[in-house]
């Protein structure tokens, strides 16, 4: 492979805290000092003035529907949305059809991804088999065949007992549980945040107590257990501060955050739009502030997009009936960059790590940093350049979006994968 | 007077004039509803279509007699026993009643934001007879009608609303119209029914029967949905019953001549003791005859007549 010579972009590598204007190399799909000279002369050049240069953006929670609802999105087309979006690693969630619960369906999505991806995925399996909350799935075997988490991906381990034991044993393999936290006997059939807003629409609550519960009992499981549990699609105001106060005490509990969630308050869901339903719900001002505010101080420790595609006629529906979830890949970064960035909440190089190295260090994935020696996964962006998102025009096979038609700021303008471009700025070049 | 919605789908989107310029249309139908021949010609020739997702007896018939009065054709359809069962949308579901030709779609359906839903989907008239828990809005305008004509104007009266208020489409309703006509709300009823947030409609929150009663001149009773209720809303319909039913007692805490209503069906003996719902404070019945002019009011409206054309004739 030759040689690539990013020259004069704004190279920031938040691991590094590197942030100057200068040139990065890549020999052999890694990160290079600068090489020889005869190296250079027949390396690519990419011209990157005005761009910054960062690490290739990690995504700790995405669906991508295989195997089992490739109607949705396939690995083909979601890593295709994570390139155009700067991604170029992805840890896939094991809510498919049948579920992540064995050691053969991860050989399968192992083999897809074999052929299809044009981004790292880093699979996940089951905390539960099937999903089902009722026994363990074979976490060894699972992490043998080379899972980097376990989690009910979307559903929540209801039995305290049981989810115990599931920390417990995982914890002997060193794998971190992921948790979608939410207690059902609060959450019944609720379908929106409870709160003013469902009050006056008439939809059924689901109240912010729900996830506090969860996120209260997995600090005290990872309390008494030292197992690492990370806590997906933070969203409340009271689980932030159960979290702020466990991470004081030291537990081994980390914690991610979505976009919608930093951009976005019920007030959306006024308009019906099935496109902000999403679990859990979007939530009040003062929660969205809250979650800001911890991911300034580092209670919350990375974003994640919890990108859940779904088929225009499945989201076509009445409120009530439509599924939860939004996509996420092709818009985090202008949803960051302007929630964190533009408004002066933290400086630019301390956005992108909620994208880079934190979410990699969360899972002990080797992605999210420019160092001398690092996989070679680069994102080029145009801090600067407005964009509107269209319906039908993703990347993702869903268009299930809370930004169609709005003007973002921030755009991807190349995605390199192992030293190798997999996105121009407007197309996937995947072979 | 100003009537420029082809839809009728809440009242929170309503304005006072259009509220009004409803009013005068449904005096005028009252009128004709009087006549020896109580039927006009505003819709003949047009298909009104009555689609109903969810069990209603009352609303479904007085649209049907309101459409018939107007001289409508009408098809009603109990979606229950419908492709819809068999898994087709609501969007198909109703984009095949268009190509049939219906004219006028009035729909009660169990998702809130539904009728709005179908609404933007169509380009004929869509009436909301009842969207979940969200609206229900010929219903608030029949009650404020009857209010208005036992006491002129709502400007000023003190008016409680008491019962399941979290999941009643009624109350909602009736809120949003109680209140752009001027009067003061009190809702009433346990705290599990009755969340606090609804103090943010601009409304008075009580769990207190008694006080919330005192100098009241109308109080609403909904129907308490104890089919829709897990056991956990509250204990039992003889607890709610013994806390927050009316009966002759309490009828004394509100004012002298302050009057009953309920939109039905009446739980006798839970909401309300039997010999209240037909006392001569009770407006019950006078609130379904009301419905019919009402609701031949927004039929004829939405489909683009004028207030004037009725009052003239």
């Amino acid at each position: 492979m030759p040689a690539t010579w990013i020259k004069n972009g704004r190279i920031i590598d938040p691991k590094n805290n590197r942030d100057e204007t200068g040139d990065l190399f890549i020999v052999d799909g890694k990160i290079s000092a600068r090489p020889a000279q005869d190296i250079l002369d027949t390396a690519e050049v990419i011209d990157a003035s005005g761009l910054v240069v960062c690490p290739g953006l990690v995504d700790l929670h995405v669906h991508f529907r295989v195997p089992g609802q490739s109607h949705k999105e396939t690995i083909r087309s979601g890593t295709s949305a994570a390139a155009a979006g700067g991604f170029t690693s992805v840890v896939c969630m094991p809510n498919t059809s049948p579920a992540v619960d064995s050691a053969g369906t991860v050989q399968l999505i192992k083999d897809v991804v074999h052929r299809e991806a044009v981004v790292n995925v880093f699979p996940t399996g089951t905390i539960t088999v099937g999903r089902e909350g009722e026994a363990l799935a074979p976490t060894g075997s699972l992490a043998s065949s080379g899972i980097v988490a376990i989690t009910d991906g979307g559903k929540c381990v209801q039995n305290a007992g049981l989810m115990r034991r599931a920390v417990q044993y995982a914890h002997m393999f060193d794998i971190p549980v992921i948790d979608h936290c939410q207690d059902y006997s609060l959450s019944g059939d609720g379908v929106m945040n409870e709160g003013l807003v469902s009050a006056k629409l008439g939809l059924r609550g689901l109240p912010k107590a729900a996830e506090d519960m969860i996120v209260s009992r997995d600090v005290i499981l990872s309390t008494h257990t030292g197992a690492h549990i990370h806590l997906q699609h933070v969203s409340s105001k009271t689980a932030v501060e159960i979290i702020r106060r466990a991470k004081a005490r030291g537990i081994n509990v980390t914690a991610e955050v979505t976009p919608h969630h930093i951009s976005l308050t019920d007030a959306e869901v006024e308009s019906f739009n099935t496109n902000f339903k999403m679990n859990p719900p979007l939530r009040s001002e003062e929660d969205r502030i809250a979650l800001l505010q911890a991911l300034e101080d580092g209670t919350i420790d990375c974003i994640a997009t919890g990108h859940a595609p779904h088929t225009d006629y499945e989201k076509d529906v009445e409120f009530d009936y439509a599924p939860f979830g939004v996509i996420g890949l092709e818009t985090a970064l202008s949803l960051t960059l302007a929630q964190l960035y533009r408004s002066e909440r933290l400086s630019l190089i301390g956005a992108l790590s909620l994208l880079t190295h934190r979410p990699a260090e969360i899972l002990k994935l080797k992605k999210g940093t420019l160092s001398e020696g690092a996989d070679a996964d680069v994102t080029l962006f145009d801090l600067d350049e407005t964009w509107v998102p269209q319906d039908k025009k993703f990347f993702s096979k869903s268009s299930n979006s809370p930004w169609i038609g709005q003007e973002l700021t921030g755009k991807v303008k190349t995605t390199i994968v192992a030293g190798r471009v997999v996105f121009d700025g407007t197309r996937i070049l995947a072979d | 007077m100003p009537w420029n919605r082809k839809d009728l789908i809440t009242i929170e989107e309503l304005s006072v004039d259009e509220i009004n310029t409803l009013f005068e249309t449904a005096d005028a139908f009252k009128k004709v509803l009087g006549r020896k021949t109580a039927k006009t010609p505003a819709l003949r020739g047009k298909h009104v279509v009555n689609l109903f997702f969810e069990p209603s007896t009352r609303t479904r018939v007085a649209f049907e007699m309101a459409a018939k009065r107007l001289s409508a054709d009408v098809t009603s359809l109990d979606m229950k026993t419908s492709s819809a069962t068999k898994g087709e949308t609501l969007r198909d579901t109703v984009e095949n009643i268009r190509a049939l030709a219906a004219d006028i779609i009035i729909i009660r359906h169990s998702a809130p934001g539904s009728a709005g839903y179908i609404a933007k989907i169509l380009d004929i008239p869509v009436l909301n007879a009842g969207d979940g828990a969200h609206e229900h809005p010929t219903q608030a305008l029949l009650d404020c009608f009857t209010l208005r004509e036992k006491f002129g104007s709502l400007e000023g009266r003190k008016i409680a609303i008491l019962g399941d208020i979290l999941y009643s489409r009624v109350a909602r309703s009736n809120i949003w119209a109680m209140k752009k006509l001027g009067a003061e709300v009190t809702l009433v009823g346990p705290s599990t029914l009755v969340p606090h947030e609804f103090e943010q409609f601009g409304v008075h929150v009580s769990h207190n029967l008694k006080s919330a009663l005192a100098d009241k001149d109308a109080v609403m009773l909904l129907r308490i949905q104890h089919e829709r209720q897990n056991a956990s809303a509250f204990p039992s319909l003889n607890e709610y019953t013994s806390m927050f039913g009316l009966n002759k007692e309490r009828l004394a805490w509100l004012k002298k001549d302050a009057i009953i209503m309920h939109p039905g069906p009446i739980n006798r003996g839970v909401e309300i003791d039997s010999e209240l719902a037909d006392s001569e404070q009770s407006v019950i019945l006078e609130q379904v005859t009301n419905g019919l002019a009402v609701r031949m009011a927004g039929l004829y409206l939405c489909n683009g007549g004028s207030a004037e054309a009725v009052v003239t004739k």
